[in-house]
């Protein structure tokens, strides 16, 4: 789990939320961007990933089918308490936004949302880890149009 | 129609009710002691009635009495010679007017044929010869005798009264006679109220007194009254005998005591006249009193007539009472009616708006997703048309220019299910400090489209210093929304207005206006804008909450509300909320726009 992954690899970020549209376009988009993205469509999925895999941020819906998404971060809190979770939410929970929060979230952004600002809070996540992000990301392959 | 039918028929109902309960008791009382005091009443007067004839009955019979003992004592005491002398008659004759005032006329004696020995008196008598009077041959028949009242010889109606003494084996006869006139005047004494007069008759009915009115029509039914049936007498009809006051008048006849009885009227068809009798002189003269039945008992008519009178007021007023109280009642209980219809009515109104509330924040949640796939896929696009292969023709620029656009109306609809969701958001009461300035832009915000529509420029006057304040952000969002939206409402949409809202720091409170230049709110309505369901909007308009609501945030805020306005000119409502002890806003108000 703790392998010591080399400077260069690219930022591997867990998304998950249960609309399929969503995270197949964002995962396209991210990827676009030069971040390795794994998606899961239930809490159980996720959990399942999160145990074979490394991640340098998760994002996580709050309304999801099989778990919500506070039960989905305090497990991801206990497996990996080091890993940043951002959550994601319908404009009006901000209140279970901040109950997340206060149980260990990294931030939170309203549903629909624009990516740049998505990819804005995870560089920082990752970077309250220590890393630096956004110069994984940018020099990643695929990103060298922009 | 249906309607007013019930109410008027609870108001006949109510109406009778009071009318019933209120005169049953009053006429019940009215029957009963009416009749009660009648009958006392009538007893009463009878009873009078009857002592004041026996009283009359015994003086009468005292002064007939007194004046044959006084016969009769001269004629023992003196002997009978002395008779013959008539200055010593008329020595005796003065002795007995002296006493008796006047009433005995003159004396004499006669003897056993008849022929007058001697007289004193007024009358030139004589020698005169009684053999054939009536009078003569029946005091010859006892000792002591009482006539009945005659002319005699004199043309001038008397009656005698004689003793018989024997001497010298002869009987004479001591005689005096009495003033019909005198006598008359001892029964006529007995006079009571307008009619009340007394007579008496003997036993063949003639009138030994003057009765003063015609009475001969009826006084064979009296004396059959007073005496029994004679054969000769004529029979007694149920009619003259309407109500006996008495034991049977057999038992009266003989037993001769007092006896009442009301009789009807012989000349007034319909009236009755009372009737007190007594015997007289041993049962050969009646004492007859008569009054009208209607004067004896006048004190009880007049009684009757006023308590009829007060009777007839008081159901009169009892009348116009039970119609106001039925009528009042009933029209309180229509309103209570309708203000419960009206009430139901609003309560379903405010679970319709509430249950809209609901839906209208599910539908955003539920629009939230796909939008933000829209969103993300339009990105894509643009990600893409990036890419070399589609170089700068034309087309992908305008592709550019959809997928911006598309990007733009995602953003918009994002904005949308926001506000949405703001309204619909139950009040999350809990404070925390609040930029008045933000709010109010969010509001103004939110209600722009519906400004827009309505023809009405909304500005905002905002303090950039103004002091933050402890509150709930989305009640007080409530509050705003509603007194902006009202305002719109009160502007003719066809005219058009403003609403102008400003604020400003007052002595530790944030002031907060909202002024309109509507139609202004009349005096009798300004009173009531803050009552829970009073409205003045059309029925399903409007459920009369808003401001009811309204206040009672700003008073659990420890706020104040209140409004102001002149018909035509516009209202304004004021809010002042306590200012929280933080520093100040920052200076990044909106700007006056």
């Amino acid at each position: 789990m703790n392998e010591n992954r080399p400077e260069k690899s690219p930022l591997q970020v867990l998304l998950v939320d249960d609309e399929q549209g969503y995270l197949h376009v964002l995962e396209k988009r991210m990827e676009r961007r030069g971040i390795k993205v794994t998606t899961a469509a239930t809490g159980t999925d996720a959990v399942g990933i999160l145990r074979g895999t490394d991640f340098d941020a998760a994002v996580v819906d709050l309304k999801m089918e099989d778990m919500d998404g506070i039960e989905v971060l305090n497990i991801f809190k206990k497996m990996v308490p080091e890993m940043p979770v951002i959550i994601l939410t319908g404009h009006g929970s901000e209140k279970a936004a901040r109950q997340g929060m206060a149980q260990g979230a990294f931030d939170y952004l309203t549903k629909p949302c624009d990516l740049e600002d998505l990819l804005e809070k995870i560089f920082q996540a990752c970077q309250s880890q220590g890393k630096d992000c956004a110069q994984r990301a940018v020099s990643a392959p695929g990103k060298d149009e922009s | 129609m249906e309607k007013e039918r019930h109410y008027s028929g609870i108001k006949r109902r109510l109406m009778f009710l009071i009318v019933l309960i209120s005169l049953a008791p009053l006429a019940l009382i009215a029957i009963v002691n009416g009749y009660q005091f009648k009958h006392a009443y009538e007893s009463k007067v009878l009873e009078h009635l009857e002592q004041v004839v026996k009283k009359h009955k015994q003086n009468i019979d005292t002064f007939l009495n007194e004046n044959l003992a006084d016969l009769r004592v001269i004629a023992n005491t003196y002997p009978y010679e002395q008779f013959k002398d008539e200055a010593f008659l008329s020595e005796l004759l003065r002795n007995l007017q002296a006493e008796h005032g006047g009433m005995v006329v003159d004396m004499g004696l006669v003897d056993d044929q008849g022929v007058q020995a001697a007289y004193s008196g007024p009358f030139k008598l004589g020698k005169a010869v009684y053999a054939d009077a009536t009078w003569f041959k029946e005091a010859m028949g006892s000792q002591n005798y009482i006539s009945d009242v005659f002319m005699g010889l004199r043309g001038l109606p008397h009656f005698i009264v004689a003793t018989k003494i024997s001497a010298d084996g002869r009987e004479w006869l001591l005689r005096c006679t009495i003033d019909f006139m005198g006598f008359n005047r001892l029964v006529e004494n007995i006079r009571i109220g307008e009619t009340g007069l007394a007579f008496i008759i003997n036993r063949q009915g003639a009138f030994q007194t003057k009765p003063g009115i015609q009475l001969d029509a009826h006084v064979e039914s009296l004396r059959d009254l007073v005496w029994g049936k004679h054969a000769a007498a004529p029979e007694l009809t149920h009619s003259h005998m309407n109500n006996w006051l008495g034991p049977q008048y057999k038992d009266f006849a003989t037993a001769m005591p007092v006896r009442a009885i009301v009789a009807d009227d012989p000349q007034k068809p319909g009236a009755t006249s009372i009737y007190v009798m007594t015997q007289l002189k041993q049962g050969q003269w009646a004492l007859i009193y008569r009054q009208d039945t209607h004067d004896a008992f006048s004190a009880w008519y007049k009684t009757r007539n006023v308590a009829v009178i007060i009777f007839l007021f008081g159901s009169l007023s009892i009348f116009f009472m039970a119609f106001l109280v039925s009528a009042k009642t009933v029209k309180r209980l229509e309103m209570a009616d309708r203000e419960k219809e009206m009430m139901n009515e609003k309560v379903i109104e405010a679970g319709k708006l509430a249950s809209l509330g609901e839906l209208a924040a599910g539908i955003a949640h539920e629009i939230n997703n796909p939008v933000a796939i829209m969103v993300e896929e339009s990105g894509w696009i643009g990600d893409l048309l990036e890419e070399d292969e589609f170089g700068d023709t034309e087309n992908v620029a305008e592709i550019s220019r959809s997928v911006a656009q598309i990007k733009t109306q995602g953003d918009r609809c994002k904005e949308i299910t926001h506000k949405l969701l703001s309204f619909a958001r139950r009040t999350d009461p809990r404070q925390q400090e609040v930029n008045m300035n933000e709010l109010i832009g969010e509001v103004v915000d939110l209600s722009s489209q519906r400004a827009k529509y309505a023809n009405v420029k909304v500005h905002q006057v905002l303090d950039d210093n103004l002091n933050l304040i402890q509150a709930s952000p989305s009640e007080l969002q409530q509050v705003l929304l509603n007194l902006i939206n009202n305002a719109i409402d009160a502007i003719d949409h066809k005219q058009g207005g403003e609403v102008t809202i400003s604020t400003e720091n007052g002595e530790g409170v944030v002031n907060i206006h909202v002024a309109d230049t509507g139609q202004g709110i009349p005096d009798a309505v300004l009173k009531r804008v803050f009552d829970p369901f009073f409205t003045t909007k059309p029925v399903g308009k409007g459920t009369g909450l808003g401001l009811s609501i309204c206040y009672g945030i700003i008073e659990k805020m420890g706020g104040k509300i209140s409004v102001n306005s002149s018909v035509g000119v516009g209202a304004t409502f004021h809010i002042s909320l306590p200012a929280s002890q933080g520093e100040k806003n920052g200076g990044n108000a909106e700007p006056v726009s």
